[in-house]
């Protein structure tokens, strides 16, 4: 160890004076000391490549911690190396100029660790805060404000002075407070970085305030106003948090039950083969999406776009072949309806089973529904914003349906009154399998968008199907603005109990609350009025 | 009603006078030992009972090629107990006494293998039980090849304290016995080490927990007090992948917070793009990139025989294999397939496992392990970062709850007692 730390800090040395041809070679012998040893050994390793200075060092650690360079068992050289089909491309790790190929077996992966991974991040914090690349200064930048290693000032300094970019730049001023904060050289260095500190506003900055504030002196009393000033803007971010996690859940609930308040709400069908329906959904995205990762690779940030259609045909059709075969002869029979569905809803989890297997299947987020942006202090998961949006956007065509077109027009006759309805010459018994297929066909759209957060397995549709119910009772049965609210309201209020119940204790309470308001007012949310409703 | 009643029983016996006169012939012709496999094909569980169901069913297969046991073929007896505990009992007292299986393999969820245990121990049969479980009981019927709190759970902790200087924990699970039992030990232990309380987070999530944005920035939050924390993972089953997609999308990387899970194996990130989780870790036994030529050639044959080259192998596949192989060698031992025979062979025989080393039935019918700590690749493969220096012995009662530190198991003559507390000297403690 000492020995080989020893050779280090000489190859090092050397390479600081002699010429470059001389300096290159030493180079390429630290890299190629990366293939040696485990993994303190590689640590110490990392440490002396960072130390050169040298900015081609950097490709090299970044390399590393993606895990693409490989040693060669021949002559323990160091290489990138690429899988082209069955061989490894390699690349000069320096010079990034083609290096040959080699087999499986012949080359041997270098491996990092998590400790590794943070270590080369440090130290490409340092090399890369001149990089050309302003996303790479930046990055460099925020490094260090976690890292705050101290001895990155002096070149953080020298970055600051040339820096252009604002962003960049107040990065690296609120790195540079971050360094200076604890042991300010005087006292207005001291509240200048408390001040570029609080100015940050978030979580990490509340914490290094109050571990300054610990200290003594007058940069300790400043820390310690500026921190509870914070903590009191932090809590308000954090309602806001429990309020959009509210709404995000909520969204999940509504696109869960809003078929179900066709089916069950307008119809008065106890399907609990409803979640299967959205179950269907997920499968269909899966298949979809299979084919595109098989046939059209280019496709696939469109994969989406393709499986709520086809999502729709196939639960929709799935609904209407129930419905003419189980359901039309149960009408006005709920328990028998219940059992039937409740079995078939079991069919068709093993039948999905059978064909599908009982693992779990990847559904992919395509690009622009991964990740997160920061809004203010709040983090917001693109998959959950779309969510929200799609469900909104659902809520608003199965309106539109409803209310604006022949086919709305004659299911809400055919509920009201079905002699009626009959009478005026609509085909009652089609229409009941239109509306249950619609019922089923938004069900399966809930599921594309289900698939994006959640686990595709047969079991899917269980996880919503008492939801489901719950939000559409609770919201009035026969009622979408009702399910609208109801979904939301449950949505906000389990997101507000969570943090102080936890999550087993408040989805109890969630109940709880729901059954003592069914009592005092058993018609949901949104009762529904008139003579309809008593005949 | 008795109507009914008298078709059906009418009907049943017709059948089962069918079946007696299908099969007779054939037992006449060939004796075979019957083997049963308990493990739900449908229902929530299937998701990871099916695999072990088909490892097992490979295993058999290999064991009859070779010649079968005794002289005799093997015979695999596979039953579906629906993920429907009290099934699971029924289904148990069936293999046994309907179909009369010499030992039975299965069971996936503590909850299941506490149903099935009187049965065994009254109808006096052996049970094989695959899955890292909570520890805390010992039985002279079950014999537990998977991991014990202290063969997964203790040294991965270890690893992240001294590896990634880890001084803040968050024990997340769900909630059923083996988080909380597991995560009572851990909290033990953490506070042994002198973790102090405020320093520890302890979060429980309903079976299926779907969504968790609120306690992925409740982590985020507790994070970011300085001190570096990981995540102790106890979540189980379906919960798991909604989890790691919002611990991904909300940016939370292994470098940062790493997150350690004792229920997350090849099979679960099956359903997961991976590439956002690298580093994230596990503890287990045995990974599918373990370096030996004993796990290329299982691997070799579990994906020719399920007909899939992608088909990956994980822990209690391992655990099967380890069992299977012990049952046969412990057989072989006594000459005979009796149950109290082969309680007395089965401890000390010692077999392969698949990752270069030997397993051995200790007394206290839990096995000898290999603990290693494996970090999530994009490939959805672990790479092994660490590898305890020795084999670890299950610990059935643990060290670390006050209770039952003073109890310890032994089924060999003349203790023969799954529960001896060392404190009164008599056999009989708590729990059994």
């Amino acid at each position: 160890m000492a020995l080989l730390a020893g050779l280090l800090a000489w190859t090092a040395a050397a390479l600081a004076q002699d010429g470059p041809k001389a300096g290159a070679e030493a180079l390429r012998a630290l890299v190629n000391a990366l293939g040696t040893g485990g993994y303190s050994q590689t640590s110490d390793q990392i440490s002396a490549l960072a130390a050169t200075g040298d900015p081609s060092v950097a490709p090299v650690l970044q390399a590393l911690a993606d895990g693409d360079l490989y040693v060669r068992e021949a002559d323990g050289a160091v290489f990138i190396a690429a899988r082209a089909g069955k061989i490894y491309r390699l690349r000069d790790p320096l010079s990034g100029q083609d290096a040959g190929e080699a087999g499986r077996k012949d080359i041997d992966k270098i491996k990092v660790n998590n400790s590794l991974r943070r270590a080369i991040r440090a130290a490409l914090g340092a090399l890369t805060l001149q990089a050309g690349d302003p996303g790479q200064r930046l990055a460099a930048a925020q490094n260090l404000f976690k890292t705050r290693d101290p001895e990155a000032l002096e070149s953080l300094d020298a970055a600051l002075a040339k820096e252009s970019d604002p962003g960049v730049r107040a990065a690296m001023a609120e790195a540079r407070a971050a360094l200076v904060l604890l042991a300010p050289p005087d006292l207005s260095a001291g509240l200048a970085a408390v001040a570029t500190i609080a100015a940050r506003g978030d979580r990490e900055a509340l914490t290094l305030l109050k571990e300054a504030a610990a200290g003594q002196g007058e940069v300790a009393a400043a820390a310690a106003r500026a921190a509870g000033d914070l903590s009191q803007i932090l809590q308000v971010w954090d309602l806001g948090q429990n309020i959009w996690y509210g709404i995000s859940l909520g969204s999940v609930l509504l696109l869960a039950a809003i078929g179900l308040s066709i089916t069950f709400g307008v119809m008065g069908v106890i399907n609990m083969a409803h979640g299967e329906m959205v179950m269907i959904g997920a499968y269909t995205t899966f298949a979809v999406q299979e084919l595109i990762r098989t046939s059209a690779p280019w496709l696939f940030d469109y994969s989406l776009t393709f499986a709520i259609p086809l999502a729709f045909l196939i639960s929709g059709t799935v609904g209407i072949a129930i419905e003419r075969s189980v359901i039309r002869w149960l009408y006005g029979r709920p328990l028998e309806t219940l059992l039937a569905t409740w079995g078939l809803s079991l069919i068709l989890q093993q039948a999905v089973r059978s064909i599908f297997g009982a693992t779990n299947r990847e559904v992919g987020n395509p690009s622009w529904m991964s990740g997160a942006f920061e809004l203010g202090q709040l983090t917001i998961t693109y998959n959950r914003m779309w969510i929200i949006a799609f469900a909104l956007f659902v809520f608003a065509l199965l309106m539109f349906v409803l209310r604006q077109t022949p086919l709305g027009l004659q299911m809400r006759a055919v509920t009201q009154n079905r002699q009626m309805a009959s009478a005026m010459g609509i085909r009652t018994p089609w229409i009941d399998a239109l509306t249950f297929g619609l019922g089923s066909g938004i069900a399966g759209i809930a599921g594309v968008a289900l698939s994006q957060i959640g686990n595709v397995s047969p079991n899917l549709g269980q996880g919503y199907i008492i939801d489901s119910f719950m939000v559409v009772v609770f919201g009035g049965v026969g009622n979408l603005w009702g399910t609208l609210v109801g979904a939301f309201s449950l949505g906000v209020a389990n997101k507000f109990l969570e943090p102080f119940a936890g999550a087993v204790l408040g989805k109890i309470l969630v109940l709880v609350l729901i059954i003592l308001f069914i009592q005092r007012y058993p018609r949901g949310l949104f009762a529904q009025k008139g003579r309809a409703v008593e005949a | 009603m008795t109507r009914v009643a008298q078709t059906l029983r009418r009907a049943g016996a017709a059948l089962a006078v069918g079946s007696v006169l299908a099969f007779a012939p054939a037992a006449q012709a060939e004796e075979t030992i019957k083997v049963g496999i308990l493990h739900s094909l449908s229902g929530t569980m299937a998701i990871s009972e099916t695999t072990l169901k088909d490892a097992m069913l490979m295993l058999i297969d290999e064991q009859n090629k070779k010649g079968g046991l005794l002289g005799k073929k093997l015979e695999a007896v596979v039953v579906d107990p629906a993920s429907n505990w009290p099934l699971f009992a029924e289904k148990a007292r069936e293999l046994i006494s309907v179909n009369k299986v010499a030992a039975v393999f299965g069971c996936w969820t503590s909850v299941s293998r506490k149903s099935v245990l009187p049965v065994f121990e009254e109808l006096n049969s052996l049970l094989f039980y695959p899955v890292q479980y909570e520890g805390e009981e010992s039985s002279r019927n079950v014999f537990y090849t998977g991991a014990a709190p202290n063969q997964q759970a203790i040294p991965a902790v270890d690893y992240l304290a001294a590896q990634e200087g880890v001084e803040r924990w968050v024990l997340a699970g769900t909630d059923y016995v083996y988080p909380r039992t597991t995560n009572k030990i851990l909290e033990t232990y953490l506070k042994d080490k002198g973790v102090k309380a405020e320093d520890i987070l302890i979060n429980y999530t309903p079976f299926g927990h779907a969504d968790w944005q609120t306690i992925v920035a409740d982590i985020k939050k507790f994070a970011s007090q300085g001190k570096k924390t990981a995540v102790v993972s106890t979540i189980n089953g379906d919960a798991n992948v909604p989890f790691y997609k919002e611990l991904a999308n909300q940016g939370i990387k292994a470098e940062d917070i790493p997150v350690v899970a004792f229920s997350v194996g090849e099979e679960e990130l099956a359903g997961i793009d991976t590439a956002p989780l690298v580093g994230h870790l596990a503890a287990w036994n045995y990974f599918m990139s373990v370096e030996s030529e004993a796990n290329d050639e299982f691997i070799a044959k579990w994906q020719a025989y399920i007909k899939n080259p992608k088909r990956v192998t994980n822990d209690p596949m391992e655990a099967h294999f380890i069992g299977f192989n012990m049952w046969v060698k412990a057989v072989e031992k006594a000459g005979t397939t009796d149950p109290d025979a082969v309680i007395d062979a089965i401890v000390g025989v010692a077999v392969p496992n698949l990752s270069g080393g030997y397993a051995s039935m200790m007394p206290n019918h839990h096995i000898t392990k290999p603990v290693l700590i494996g970090e999530i690749q994009d490939n959805g493969q672990f790479e092994i970062v660490y590898e305890t220096p020795g084999l670890v012995v299950g610990d059935e009662w643990s060290d670390f709850l006050p209770d039952s530190k003073v109890l310890l198991s032994d089924w060999r003559k003349p203790l023969n007692c799954g529960n001896f507390n060392t404190a009164t000297g008599k056999c009989g403690g708590q729990g059994s």
